[in-house]
């Protein structure tokens, strides 16, 4: 390492992953605001007495510095801003939408250290609205992967043709087409949703919460079964934690905010 | 590069969890200049750890029999059940002393970033267990980082309305440390956790 001077720099992120590597190191896939998707080590954090290791748990919100080596950065610092993982823990369906959340995001920044900041506010905001548990969190997910499509460059037309362009409230989907089409359009094998999965859907990608709330079971299913396959489609693999969302759940959270009482504190009263 | 077998031995224990190409290398070499003797020895480990250790057919802790020494003790108590991830959990656990019951080893944690769901874990054996009805108390000593405490969640859902008691591990602050210099998540569970004295 003689000669060798580290570069520090320090950036606000989001904890996507978090994996063992060595005795008691991990390695820490992070979604920073100004440097894109950063992968770092964070030694030691696996030893109870580690200060960094909680504040590195999956999904939070964190103020880091990291240390660049030539092959693999390593995590300096480490301060919570609003460590959202541990309002999941309690909460398993919101468990598995937050994972899915998280994988997305790594998987829409295929190149490390490629900024993208609109993709960063996003991701934040998804996983900012689950752990608030004012909405109910499969329609959280489904809004985040609808606009996280859309920063990517494949966003589902939903409120005009996919292939001529037509404006208007279409009838048949085609995740091959890109999204609605006309009747003239329409390929074979196009699915037939009901009209208000559409509203639902263009909702929840303009971010209509009115429109998105009020909407009834039947068609929030179908709405993320839609979003799914067109996720899906454009995805070389497949996303593993889609097919574990736990969408059981459709109703608000019955808590408020951070105050929720901790699972193992219920066990004990 | 090397040529031929000390080539493939480098690449072998470059697979290891936690070996890097550069300690591959100082290990091939060390076994390369090692006593032939020792390296038998661990040769034949190799060998016998495949050939023996089996899963037990009860709790899933790695044993060589078809139940571990833990569920063959006529001594351990039947009617309470610690949940782990791993084998090594267990050992953990029997180095306190503290737990005289009976274990049930998931293989690991829900953790959907890495496509492990429930179905993965061996939860549906542990539901079967709980369903002979005599187990009173389930600990739930799963990590105490996020998947472990999702997966204790998940679990406390699926076996509460069986009526059994469900606990959970404290965590605290680690003996010999410093109160500042613990991690605030830490100091707020050790808070939640508090007990009269
Ligand atoms: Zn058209
Ligand atoms: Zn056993």
């Amino acid at each position: 390492m003689s000669g060798y001077r580290r570069q520090l720099y320090r950036d606000d992120a989001v904890v996507l992953r978090v994996q063992k590597i060595g005795e008691s190191d991990r390695v820490i896939t992070l979604l920073t605001r100004r440097h894109g998707r950063v992968r770092a080590v964070a030694k030691g954090v696996r030893r109870t007495t580690s200060r960094f290791g909680a504040r590195l748990e999956p999904f939070g919100h964190v103020d880091v510095q990291v240390a660049q080596g030539r092959t693999l950065h390593t995590v300096a610092q480490v301060e919570g801003i609003d460590l959202y993982g541990k309002r999941f823990i309690d909460d398993y369906p919101r468990y598995t939408a937050a994972s899915a959340i998280a994988e997305t995001a790594e998987r829409l920044t295929p190149i490390e250290e490629e900024p993208s900041l609109r993709l960063f506010l996003l991701t934040l905001g998804a996983l900012r609205a689950l752990a608030g548990g004012e909405r109910a969190g499969p329609l959280v997910l489904d809004a985040y992967l609808l606009r996280a499509m859309g920063v990517a460059g494949w966003a589902p037309a939903l409120t005009e043709c996919a292939v001529c362009g037509t404006p208007g409230r279409h009838r048949s989907f085609s995740v091959p087409a890109g999204g609605a089409v006309c009747p003239d359009c329409r390929p074979p094998g196009a699915a037939r949703p009901a009209p208000v999965t559409l509203d639902l859907m263009a909702a929840l990608a303009s971010g209509d919460w009115s429109i998105a709330d009020a909407a009834e079971p039947a068609a929030r299913r179908e709405c993320s079964g839609l979003v799914a396959a067109h996720l899906q489609w454009h995805l070389e693999r497949g996303l593993r934690s889609l097919p574990l969302v736990d969408r059981g759940a459709t109703a608000p959270a019955a808590r408020g905010g951070g105050s929720a009482t901790p699972a193992h504190e219920q066990e004990r009263a | 590069m090397y040529e031929g077998a000390i080539q493939d031995l480098i690449d072998e224990l470059g697979r290891l969890p936690g070996v890097g190409p550069k300690s591959a290398q100082r290990i091939a070499f060390y076994l390369l200049s090692a006593d032939a003797a020792d390296v038998k020895r661990l040769s034949t480990a190799l060998d016998r750890v495949k050939e023996l250790v089996r899963f037990c057919t009860t709790c899933f802790n790695v044993t060589e029999s078809e139940q571990c020494r833990i569920c063959r003790d006529p001594r351990r108590s039947d009617d309470v059940l610690c949940v782990v991830e791993e084998s090594k959990d267990v050992v953990a656990i029997e180095k306190t002393g503290e737990f005289r019951g009976r274990y049930h080893v998931l293989g690991g944690a829900i953790n959907p970033l890495e496509g492990i769901g429930p179905d993965n874990l061996r939860i549906r054996e542990l539901m079967a267990r709980l369903g002979t009805g005599t187990v009173r108390e389930l600990i739930l000593a799963t990590d105490p980082t996020t998947e472990g405490e999702a997966t204790a969640t998940y679990l406390a859902l699926l076996v509460k309305p069986m009526g059994i008691t469900v606990t959970r591990l404290a965590s605290g602050l680690p003996v010999g440390g410093d109160l500042e210099y613990a991690d605030e998540i830490t100091l707020g569970r050790a808070f939640e956790g508090r007990r009269r004295v």
